[in-house]
């Protein structure tokens, strides 16, 4: 079972740097400089991709947390979790390469338009979600409230991507698929998204783990403690 | 090249705290397999059975 676990995590981690190692070789010598913006739309084939990972972390966060309310299996948990941390980190960098990329095309480097403004609203959701669970007095409750939390946060997904189309916004419009990128772009992009996306699936698994190990390690203390409880009564 | 700094500063981010994140990671498993091992000797050490002082 172990050998399968670390042969799943070697080819994961060989197809992601192979794929990272495609994605930087397209964003960098492949796909030609785009005429308006320049060199900095190159942001675009990170930022875009990023973005994203954030939407499907915080689905599979949605799916296990309802998983765990009606099953309450703490794999279940672990990987709602597990997912939702590696969500946050992908959150953080789509509110931190946004406004990079921003400066340049917009001259400002934050505007509260309904995009960015949902986007952060959606980053404090998640942040909610992993201080609610560290608060709570006791682990179980604390993964069920954090299962409401990641069930009730996930409406601000469909919000955030829907915005550009709802609102007049600063941010553009997705126009991605509906023949707005020249073919170069539109594959440096999907091979972006690819890699990210297996970067996403190596981090949560191995994120996952680590929570496991964290209720095995619960698990083992209270045998022990347990254990000792019988030795004091024998004695 | 013009605005080629942003881009860097972007692209450096990204990786930045990619690895760090990676490096959080790596160092939690092994202190949470190090309390895992120890915590397994020393049940074994309870369960193990002591022979009587004669």
């Amino acid at each position: 079972m172990k050998s399968r676990h670390i042969l799943r995590d070697n080819i994961l981690f060989g197809l992601g740097f192979a794929l990272m190692i495609a994605a930087l070789y397209m964003v960098f010598v492949y796909v030609p400089t785009e005429k308006e913006t320049g060199i900095v739309q190159r942001i675009f084939y990170f930022h875009v991709p990023v973005a994203w990972v954030c939407f499907l972390a915080f689905f599979i966060t949605f799916i296990f947390s309802i998983l765990y309310l009606w099953k309450r299996a703490t794999k279940w948990d672990a990987i709602a979790h597990a997912s939702a941390e590696v969500g946050i980190i992908f959150a953080t960098l789509v509110l931190i390469t946004g406004p990079i990329w921003a400066k340049p095309v917009w001259g400002i480097w934050w505007t509260w338009d309904a995009r960015l403004t949902t986007s952060l609203v959606l980053w404090l959701i998640y942040v909610a979600y992993l201080l609610v669970r560290s608060f709570a007095t006791e682990p179980e409750r604390g993964a069920r409230f954090g299962a409401v939390v990641g069930i009730v946060g996930f409406i601000d997904v469909p919000v955030v991507f829907l915005t550009v189309n709802l609102w007049r916004t600063q941010h553009p419009t997705t126009m991605i698929f509906e023949g707005g990128l020249a073919t170069p772009m539109l594959m440096t992009l999907l091979v972006c998204i690819i890699a990210f996306t297996v970067l996403y699936v190596l981090l949560t698994v191995q994120s996952a783990n680590l929570k496991s190990m964290e209720t095995e390690i619960k698990r083992l203390k209270s045998a022990q403690a347990e254990q000792e409880d019988i030795d004091l009564w024998r004695t | 090249m013009e605005n080629l700094g942003y881009l860097l500063a972007a692209y450096t981010i990204i990786w930045a705290v990619v690895f760090g994140y990676v490096l959080f990671m790596q160092r939690k498993q092994r202190r949470l397999q190090r309390q895992i091992n120890l915590l397994k000797e020393s049940m074994q050490k309870q369960n193990s059975p002591t022979l009587p002082n004669p």
